[in-house]
């Protein structure tokens, strides 16, 4: 999660290299090119038979042109993808503190088990006679979200946590529909440290956005929802533990006074891990709430997906939820794949098939391996290691809210950078020269240059530590004003340094094309 | 607990430093009596082992594609995939990371998708192409949508051979916004007079092709109609592989192209996580949902790539974005690009020619089956077969003799009278002796 809103987005200072290689390469960090300019288009890293002769049935539509892929043998292939891999920084390498993106230990018996026969090479519309087991997994893994949540009802289908966010919103707006409210309820209130999503998600299928204003103490008032509640309001969007870090103390009066008023409480769920085991949104008086199984529930990011967003849905809302979804047959498990066989008011359907599959195995062996003693424990480790770093860095940096307990992210400003002349931004490409990957900056937007810290439960004591000292090391070098190049110019040691963003958006490269002959190029 | 480093040692000194006396201190704001006293009712922590047999005996109770002759296709298909794909993408530091947002330390992440970005472009014959959606069919309603943006109008003509769920994903879409869908009635024949339904308020056409009873469809007429209305061509593919035999959409004047990329470099997984194809026309650019990768350089002049034209974004544009897409399919794509780079243009091309012969050589064995008969003048490598009973009796029939035989139409579209018609795919993964089990099985059950 981040905002480049007010950030800068040009190159930074030049530096030098004092001792330049013939091949541009500094010893481990190799220099890969693009493989349309190492690959050849006759080329081909797979082996396959030609097939005897044939006459083709296409109607005359074959393909006569070149496509222009290159291919590559597979040692060239592998050499490729392992040097591009070596310019990345997972949560393998190091501290990966991105607030409300929640990148914990990805363990690898849940890769395993993902790619078990049974759950990887079975087809979606297999008879579902011959995929029982399939569809117990979800019926286990629904179990699990139902529990964990307090709540009776969860859809699965749902590719991401934005995708979530449609679904259960989506569901709100069936209910108000069945309720004959279609026409006159279409306000959706959004705080203003909400997830760019949320807002996104709403006017997407026709709401319109009022955000609801942030307080200095960074929580959402129920006052200030009272005055915005009418009959014209459908639902609130509210992240809770919220993106400050902080879990909202009036959550269920807000949720009262919604219902009072027939709106509906949708809640942004990328911080439920925090409160996994502590307490249930079911008991809140949420009415949907998606769940990232790739934040909570540990199922790889993979730079940037696949995710997977299931929804929890309240009683009112839950015969709403879309197909396809499984139910307990005469002979096993079903699966209702279409409106006409469900019982209940699907709203429609969100995507071909059935879900995250691979997600779903994922999670349920992250559940399963954890249980629900290490899930509680999990979630207290987690604010316990947030609140650590806020004890560690507290003198040093400013925190917006005021110096309280924190949720399992702790949120600064760049109120103690004023002045420095060093940004937000900076700091965060400083902190890449430390061996770290940044924190999640200038999100949320309510506080000016911010920088939310999210360690996770996997990160020991000793890390937190030399995490912390090295905070302050920065710190302390940035305010002293003495060192302003090794932040203003950083990152010096990453395989690039600071890109110029202002470029790439302006004329937009958005593929390789091959470079033009010498003769065109010197026009 | 083997994934938590704290020692109860660590967490009494950690919250000493603090300066809270129990960890429920920090939950102070939860209120009293919704903090849960005990741990929810669900089994206790379990070790690998343990783990593993939970999950291998539900695993067991599916029959896998590999282990039968396997004919499923319809939207999601079996391919071998080389095991060097599935090596790499569990690399660290590409399964580890995160959204590409430091790009200084994201390069790996940020070069594959540029070159995935150019190796769809190719495929499809566009101009652009974003850097992967959910999948095929939210890729869909999303094309719609951009639709919608560029010719502000509000009304879409689903063809009749497009994917029944992929119709069903963009009429909920447009449902809840508010916009008119046309959704043509089921054309097995592909012979479906869509040109009538191009007028001046048609926002976009959406055709598939193959289609989904896998008729090659021609595309240039289509297009030639819809731009002389000011409406939009959206192009749709759920076998990638055929792009490697058929005339691109991009050569037939569509405008945009959205397909389902599982089929390259990723597992059927039981219709999940797959990679959404999205290209266009470059004009477009700036109304385009999701990621876009671009070229630029970093401050000591060296060739880097970022994400680019996030204006168009939701964390910037918020309530006016183009779309609430925030997560692409990072790790299939990356899938999809590997086996691709294996491919290469001869390797795919070549996987092409195997899959269309395999199933011109099913769809003539199976002209010998009395109480089936073959559909289609055209496929690419599957087909509507019509039987003499109904294909859901037959394919369960099939399945108690181990083979899967491809699915129902009666599937798809419960209550449209084709109950006895089965599509049938065939691609490289089929041997002789696979298709002769099925003809066998067929004039058995038949």
């Amino acid at each position: 999660m981040l905002n480049r809103q007010g950030r800068p987005t040009a190159a930074g200072e030049a530096g030098t290299n004092e001792h330049p290689t013939f091949t541009g390469n500094k010893a481990l960090a190799q220099v890969e090119p693009l493989i349309f300019e190492i690959g050849r288009l006759d080329v081909t890293g797979v082996d396959l038979d030609e097939p005897a002769a044939f006459t083709p049935r296409l109607g005359g539509q074959e393909r006569k042109d070149a496509i222009n892929l290159p291919g590559l043998s597979e040692p060239e292939a592998m050499r490729h993808y392992v040097r591009l891999s070596q310019m990345n920084y997972g949560i393998d390498t190091g501290l990966f503190p991105l607030g409300s993106c929640t990148m914990k230990h990805n363990a690898r018996l849940n890769e395993r088990m993902a790619r078990l026969p049974g759950f990887s090479d079975v087809h979606p519309l297999q008879p579902v006679s011959t995929v029982q087991g399939a569809l117990e997994l979800m019926k286990e893994l629904a179990h699990y979200l139902m529990t964990l949540t307090g709540t009776k009802a969860v859809s699965l289908s749902p590719k991401a946590g934005a995708h979530g966010e449609l679904c259960g919103m989506m569901a709100i707006k069936a209910a108000i529909e069945a309720k004959g409210e279609g026409k006159t309820r279409n306000v959706v209130l959004v705080p203003e440290s909400a997830h760019g999503t949320n807002p996104a998600t709403a006017a997407l299928i026709g709401f319109v956005v009022k955000p609801v204003p942030a307080r200095d103490d960074g929580w959402v008032h129920v006052d200030d929802v009272k005055k915005l509640l009418g009959p014209d309001v459908a639902a609130i969007m509210l992240t809770n533990p919220n993106t400050c870090g902080l879990f909202e103390p009036q959550v269920v009066e807000i949720a009262k006074a919604l219902h009072d008023a027939g709106a509906y409480f949708y809640c942004d769920g990328a911080n439920f891990n925090a409160i996994v085991g502590k307490a249930r949104p079911g008991d809140l008086g949420i009415d949907a709430m998606h769940i990232n199984l790739h934040k909570t529930f540990s199922t790889p990011h993979g730079g940037g997906g696949p995710g997977a967003g299931p929804v929890v849905l309240s009683d009112r809302l839950a015969p709403f939820a879309p197909v396809p979804f499984v139910r307990e047959g005469k002979k096993g498990l079903e699966l209702v794949e279409h409106e006409s066989d469900a019982a209940e008011k699907p709203f429609g359907r969100m995507t071909a098939f059935h879900g995250q599959m691979g997600m779903y195995v994922r999670a349920l062996a992250y559940m399963l391996s954890h249980g629900a003693d290490g899930m509680k424990q999990a979630s207290e480790d987690a604010v316990l290691n947030a609140n650590y770093i806020r004890a560690g860095l507290s003198d040093l940096l400013s925190l917006p809210f005021g110096d309280k307990p924190c949720m399992h992210e702790v949120l600064f400003d760049d109120a103690w950078l004023k002045d420095s002349g060093v940004t937000t931004l900076d700091f965060a490409k400083a902190m890449i020269d430390e061996g770290y990957h940044p924190m999640t900056m200038y999100f949320p937007l309510v506080v000016h240059g911010a920088m939310l810290i999210e360690p996770t439960e996997s990160e020991s004591k000793s890390s937190l530590d030399l995490f912390i000292a090295t905070l302050r090391d920065l710190a302390m070098a940035a305010t002293s004003g003495n060192d302003k190049s090794r932040f203003t110019g950083a990152p010096y040691h990453s395989p690039r340094r600071r890109l110029d963003e202002t470029r790439a958006a302006r004329s937009p490269v958005l593929k390789w094309t091959p470079p033009a002959p010498i003769a065109e190029a010197a026009e | 607990m083997r994934y938590l480093p704290l020692s109860d040692t660590d967490r009494g000194e950690m919250l000493a430093r603090v300066g809270v006396k129990s960890v429920d201190d920090l939950f102070a704001d939860i209120p009293k009596d919704k903090l849960l006293k005990a741990p929810v009712d669900l089994p206790r922590r379990k070790g690998e082992l343990e783990v593993e047999r939970v999950l291998s005996r539900m695993s067991s109770k599916n029959i896998a594609a590999s282990s039968a002759p396997f004919f499923v296709g319809a939207g999601s298909y079996k391919h071998h995939v080389p095991a060097t794909v599935d090596h790499l993408i569990q690399r660290s530091e590409f399964l580890t990371s995160y959204t590409p947002y430091q790009p200084e330390i994201a390069q790996g992440t940020l070069q594959y998708l540029f070159e995935f970005q150019t190796q769809v472009a190719a495929l499809t014959g566009m101009e652009v192409a974003n850097a992967s959606m959910y999948d095929g069919s939210t890729g869909t309603g999303e094309a719609v949508l951009m639709a919608h943006r560029v010719t502000k109008r509000r009304k879409a003509v689903l063809s009749g051979g497009l994917h029944p769920h992929y119709v069903d994903v963009v009429q909920t879409l447009s449902k809840m916004a508010s916009d008119e869908v046309v959704a043509l009635k089921a054309d097995v024949a592909g012979t479906e007079d869509i040109l009538s339904q191009i007028d001046d308020s048609v926002s976009c056409v959406v055709v598939q092709s193959p289609d989904v009873f896998g008729n090659v469809r021609d595309l240039k007429p289509i297009a030639e109609k819809a731009h002389k209305h000011g409406a939009l061509l959206i192009a749709v593919f759920t076998e990638v592989v055929s792009l490697g035999l058929l005339q691109s959409p991009g050569s037939q004047d569509a405008d945009i192209v959205v397909g389902e990329g599982q089929s390259i470099g990723n597992a059927l997984n039981f219709g999940g996580p797959y990679v959404g194809l999205f290209a266009a026309k470059s004009k477009y650019i700036r109304q385009m949902p999701g990621r876009l990768c671009g070229e630029t350089v970093d401050a000591d002049g060296n060739r880097g790539f970022v994400l680019t034209l996030s204006t168009r974004e939701q964390h910037i544009r918020r309530d006016k974005a183009t779309s609430n897409i925030c997560t692409n399919s990072g790790l299939c794509c990356l899938a999809f690009t590997i086996h691709m780079s294996l491919l290469g243009e001869t390797g795919v091309k070549r996987l092409a020619r195997v899959n269309h012969a395999n199933a011109i050589k099913l769809a003539d064995a199976l002209a010998g089956v009395k109480g089936a008969e073959v559909l289609n003048k055209t496929f690419f490598n599957e087909f509507t077969v019509k039987l003499a009973k109904p294909a859901a009796e037959v394919v369960e029939r099939l399945a108690e003799k181990g083979i899967l035989a491809g699915v129902p139409v009666s599937r798809l579209l419960p209550k449209a009278g084709l109950d006895n018609l089965l599509v049938i795919a065939s691609t490289e993964v089929n041997t002789d002796e696979d298709r002769a089990a099925l003809v066998a099985a067929l004039k058995e059950v038949l």
